[in-house]
């Protein structure tokens, strides 16, 4: 099995995806949606089965393996090298299990697609979107890299604006197109760069030959990569077609996207950063940290102000990825003056929580994504009272939302304590500078957590909780699968954070097979400053000791008390669906506070009984919004920029045919007057 | 402890206070918790009440409390004659407090209506509206008539905390 | 030995939590010019709230059953593991973080438990309470990490030995620390100057008004959680950052003394919180941020002057 699986299991993933692909299409054009549908899924399901028993072959028996596939596809000998080390292999079991509970939710997801769309040629982007994905974490060298960048970038891009009968989808699939070529642009150049520099695209090549290149062009290729991935990760500034598109595209594809697809690019930043170029300078680090902080804050604080239930998971992501990327960047100024040990614990804590963020997140999108089904609406202020319609679903949101805010045992816990200990490591041994970005990296990362926690106290309460704003007519539980899906996320939750003691060691094998530099793999991961270390499980078991001791005693003393229902106190006053605090009004608060940053405006529409005399309101309607800082003072100037320039330029096309002969006159001659110089 | 700057100036009411002291202790365990309700009166009963957790008769030395919610209370205390707004709003009230509970009606309004008797914009006193256990007479009673009501309140919450607990 | 001193301290933090708040309360009232009620008369009040019968609305799920179970349980975890008497060597739950963490936990639940009730009280608490509670994480947690920086190990239990060890000329940052963190204390046990415990104007509550519409067993389990989180705040306040008069060894003599030394420490503390109820005002909710942010301020300038 294990042989079989060295040898083919690669191959098996792709088959599964491309037959699911053409089956998709098959059955689509014959009509047959439904079974389009479900195959197309079913394939996609087993191709993520295979990939993610593959993945843990190469981790846990094989070690790195090189697949070299000789078709030339007319480019070159070498275009079809695959490389799967264990970065690639960690990342592809993040997308397979992503991808199998996504699978599984997708089953039964598409019912009410039925009729109002097509769904071949979902099922045929679904699969793509899947390869495309692998092949991203697994290519060997720069060209086949970039062409399954560009094909994951197309796939989902179809995919999110699958529902296009809206017009909203589709200028938010536009925007995501727009950025996503925007920053593969600086991704070719960083890598034609490379080429210049190393003669190859091969990655072992350019492993080999990136000591060579002279400094400037390093920092250039970095900065290119910094920027162009960034874009794909969705960190502020250049996030803003996520809270777009993620949305947009229908509630499995956005748990894909949001779950893996922004961490292909974190993926791609430990190449260019911790392997390729493992000597990249406190600079960068401190750089990475930088914007990283920004992004926690600032993507917490824009989710707080959000009412659609899948904007604000979208602001989390971006929240996530500052986080990951703040132990990415601990990681590489550790790696830049040779702590190696802790710069191991940074890079373990990031990739941890990659697979958390992949996990919970993914879990959060596929039960929301059942609240829109059953409410058909995204709107948070017309949810509530779910948890007695939807009670199952309530629960696994309910887990999501505690591991998301990293509440102990839970899994976000354990990596968010891994990225505090190295931030505070970092705090007390770097140089002054690499201190008081530290410190404010580590600021950051404290606000967010409670921040984050606030607002899926709100997510959570104006959802499921209380009495419904708005009244649910055939609201219903998720399909079986559907749960079966969210379940299998919820558990790996639990065990990725109780069991973080037994995990963190194999993700800390990950980074073995990175870069020229030794790496040092602490003996325990979990260990803090001082050699003290946590156990999770020893806290998981005092949390259920603690709680179940409670309820013992209380049944104890308090025997048999009568309960009886009666209806909320409302101090007399008839209680209405109005009087429950609405999600706006949750977070109102905290936008006020920082309101310096944030820019809130109130819109206030009232209704008055009589024009006349304006006493008596008949109706009200309250909309806070937040100004877009990044639209308003980065992308309006730039877009005028272009459009002034445009404007100018345009001077030089006059019409004429003789100005434009001259024009041709005058680059010959001073051409002709270079080449002989 | 040190001396605290309390002394204690109303004889009567310390004796009075003693006996509630013990009272409580005996028949309640030494905890009750009151929310007042004014429903439609004229606040003087409520001005009363606070007073008696003032620094001249501190109330709160006898294990008696005011609460916020009526959830949270053993007693009510209903002052003033109910008026039509305020007849379903009681009736809520005494349905959000938890067994075993009293109800009190303080002033001479939560009585039969006081000098609003007869009214057409009252729904009766406060026994029309919601069980009674005890009334306290007086527009509004004297802090020592309050406290010798207290009393009897404690002693007859006592019993039914007794029957309850059989 | 130490499953034993684990549950002592299980039993004992519960069992003197109500003392502390009948304490509070007690100075409260001597400083109002009244006698007030006795100190054990929290403990009346449990005991009057086990017994009654209880009123659940049928808006509520489950999360409103569950959540004073929970709440109760994270400041039982807790309990184990703060330094009462004397420093024992492994506690689980004694990391910083998971100490932070851990009632954050018990946050969320009390929050999500307001916003249960349907009512509006408890959804506005639940707003203030999970903003104020937002804002303070950041003073809590990089004051206790100063506190960790200087005694270089960051579990409660160790903490204190190593910190008594340095002598005081060094040990400015510990008390700009010991000031962010005491302003936590105040906002996470809904004190003065951020919020009223004795208030009955909901407009100005924020931990009242999520537990308004708890009744009987389950009030009191709320309520007893608070003070349980409030003794456990003064713990790590008083032996942590004024580590001295913990025991060394486990002879009984030596216990007694530091569980004496404790105590003392403890009724200090509770005398400043008590001094502050009853000589400021309580702060208009948006002037309470600027509070949190000092808190903040102070144990970034702590850290600063541990490093550099």
């Amino acid at each position: 099995m294990i042989d079989f699986l060295t040898q083919f299991g690669f191959f098996t993933t792709f088959a599964c995806f491309l037959g699911g692909a053409a089956i998709a299409l098959a059955y689509g054009a014959w009509g047959a949606d439904h079974e389009s549908w479900i195959l197309s899924h079913f394939f996609a399901l087993s191709g993520c089965v295979v990939g993610l028993l593959f993945a843990g072959t190469v981790l846990f028996s094989s070690g790195p393996l090189s697949v070299h596939l000789p078709i030339t596809l007319g480019i070159g000998p070498d275009i079809l090298t695959f490389h799967i080390d264990n970065l690639a292999a960690f990342f592809l079991a993040a997308i397979s299990v992503v991808g199998i509970a996504a699978s599984l939710f997708g089953i039964g997801y598409g019912k009410h697609f039925l009729g109002t769309y097509r769904l071949g040629g979902f099922g045929f982007f679904y699969n793509v979107f899947l390869a495309s994905m692998v092949v991203v974490v697994t290519a060997g060298n720069g060209f086949l890299f970039l062409l399954a960048w560009e094909a994951m970038a197309i796939a989902s891009y179809f995919l999110v604006i699958f529902e296009r009968r809206e017009a909203k989808n589709i200028s938010a699939g536009m925007l995501y197109l727009l950025i996503s070529q925007l920053g593969a642009g600086f991704l070719f150049a960083a890598f034609l760069i490379l080429f210049r520099y190393t003669g190859s695209w091969d990655f072992e090549a350019i492993r080999l030959g990136a000591a060579g290149i002279p400094l400037i062009a390093q920092n250039i290729i970095l900065a290119l990569a910094l920027i162009g991935f960034s874009s794909k990760a969705g960190v502020i500034p250049l996030h803003i077609w996520l809270p777009e598109a993620h949305p947009a595209a229908p509630s499995h594809v956005s748990a894909l996207m949001s779950g893996v697809m922004i961490k292909t690019a974190i993926f791609m930043l430990i190449r260019f950063f911790i392997d390729f170029f493992p000597g990249a300078g406190l600079s960068w680090g401190l750089i990475i940290i930088a914007l990283a902080a920004v992004s926690c804050l600032l993507g917490v604080l824009y989710a707080l102000s959000e009412h659609d239930i899948k904007r604000l998971l979208a602001f989390h992501s971006v929240e996530n990825i500052g986080i990951i990327l703040l132990g990415l960047g601990a990681s590489i100024s550790f790696f830049s003056l040779g702590y190696n040990v802790l710069a191991t614990l940074a890079l373990v804590a990031a990739l941890y929580h990659t697979i958390n963020h992949a996990l919970f997140k993914a879990l959060l999108f596929l039960s929301a994504g059942s609240v829109v089904a059953a409410t058909r609406t995204r709107n948070m202020e017309e949810y509530g009272g779910l948890i007695k319609i939807m009670p199952y679903t309530a629960f696994f949101f309910l887990i999501g939302a505690i591991a998301i805010s990293g509440l102990p045992p839970f899994n976000g816990f354990v990596s968010e304590w891994m990225t505090f200990q190295s931030l505070f490591a970092g705090i007390m041994m770097l140089p002054v500078i690499a201190k008081i970005v530290f410190l404010i990296g580590a600021s950051s990362l404290a606000f967010t957590g409670g921040l984050a926690a606030a607002c899926f106290v709100k997510a959570f309460g104006a959802i499921f909780l209380a009495r419904p704003r708005h009244e649910h007519r055939g609201a219903h539980e998720s399909s079986f699968l559907g749960l079966v899906g969210m379940g299998l996320l919820a558990l790996l939750c639990a065990v990725f954070g109780i069991a973080a003691g037994a995990i963190a060691p194999v993700v800390a094998r990950v980074a073995e097979s990175l870069s020229i530099i030794p790496i040092e793999i602490p003996a325990a991961p979990l260990q803090a400053l001082g050699g003290t270390s946590i156990a999770m499980p020893s806290v998981a078991l005092v949390a259920m000791i603690g709680i179940a001791l409670t309820g013992a005693v209380v049944w104890i003393v308090a025997g048999r008390r009568k309960i009886v229902v009666s209806r909320t106190w409302d101090c007399g006053a008839p209680l209405t669906p109005r009087m429950e605090i609405t999600a706006t009004g949750f977070s109102r608060s905290i936008i006020m506070v920082f309101r310096g940053l944030l820019r809130p405006s109130v819109q206030t529409d009232v209704e008055f009984h009589d024009s006349q005399t304006r006493y008596f309101t008949k109706r009200k309607e309250v909309q806070l919004s937040l100004t877009d800082m990044y639209y308003a003072y980065l992308y309006r100037p730039a877009i005028t920029l272009v459009e002034h320039s445009s404007r100018h330029a345009r001077r030089i096309q006059t019409g004429n045919l003789s100005t434009y002969l001259l024009y041709m006159f005058l680059t010959t001659i001073t051409l002709l007057f270079w080449a002989l110089r | 402890m040190p001396r605290s700057a309390f002394v204690a100036r109303d004889k009567e009411f310390e004796i009075l206070g003693e006996r509630l002291r013990e009272t409580v202790f005996s028949s309640l365990k030494g905890s009750l918790a009151i929310r007042e309700v004014a429903a439609g009166s004229s606040n003087a009963e409520e001005l009363e009440l606070t007073a008696l957790g003032n620094a001249y008769y501190d109330i709160e030395r006898f294990g008696i409390r005011f609460v916020a919610s009526p959830r949270h209370a053993d007693a009510l205390f209903v002052s003033g004659p109910v008026s039509r707004n305020m007849a379903e709003p009681l009736r809520r009230t005494y349905e959000a407090t938890p067994d075993p509970k009293i109800v009190v009606a303080i002033g001479d309004g939560a009585i039969d209506g006081g000098i609003f008797k007869g009214s057409y914009a009252i729904a009766g006193g406060v026994k029309d509206v919601i069980p009674v256990d005890i009334e306290i007479p007086g527009d509004p009673p004297s802090p020592q008539a309050v406290i010798t009501a207290m009393l009897t309140v404690a002693e007859r919450l006592g019993q039914k905390r007794e029957s309850t607990n059989t | 030995m130490e499953t034993v001193f684990y549950t002592l301290q299980w039993i004992a933090v519960p069992l003197l939590s109500p003392g502390v708040l009948g304490l509070i309360r007690k100075i409260k009232a001597y400083m109002q010019g009244r006698r007030g009620a006795s100190i054990v008369q929290p403990y009346r009040d449990l005991a009057k709230l086990f017994k009654k019968d209880e009123v659940v609305s049928p808006d509520n799920s489950w999360i409103f059953s569950a959540a004073p179970y929970i709440v109760f349980g994270t400041t039982l975890a807790l309990a184990g593991s703060v330094p009462l008497v004397a420093a024992f060597p492994f506690a689980p739950t004694g990391d910083i973080l998971i100490f932070v963490y851990l009632l954050a936990a018990g946050t969320f639940f009390l929050a999500l438990a307001g916003m249960d009730t349907g009512g509006g009280f408890g959804g506005f608490g639940s707003s203030r309470e999970m903003m104020i509670a937002a804002l303070s994480e950041g003073g809590l947690i990089l004051a206790l990490v100063a506190a960790s920086f200087l005694a270089g190990a960051n579990n409660l239990a160790i903490m204190p030995d190593a910190l008594s060890a340095i002598p005081l000329s060094e040990l400015l940052p510990l008390f700009l620390a010991a000031g962010a963190f005491f302003i936590s204390l105040l906002s996470e046990n809904a004190r003065y100057p951020v919020d009223n415990p004795a208030t009955h104007l909901e407009l100005t509550m924020v931990h009242e008004a999520m537990i308004l519409e708890y009744s009987g067993p389950k009030l009191a389990l709320m309520e007893w959680a608070a003070s349980n989180k409030l003794l456990i705040f003064i713990a790590v306040f008083v032996n942590i950052f004024f580590p001295w008069g913990l025991a060394s060894s486990l002879a009984p003599a030596a216990l007694s003394l530091a569980l004496g030394i404790f105590l003392l420490k403890a009724c200090a503390a509770a005398f400043a919180i008590a001094f502050i109820e009853s000589t400021m005002a309580k702060f208009r909710i948006f002037r309470v941020p600027d509070l949190l942010f000092t808190s903040f301020v102070l144990s970034a300038i702590a850290i600063l002057l541990i490093v550099l």
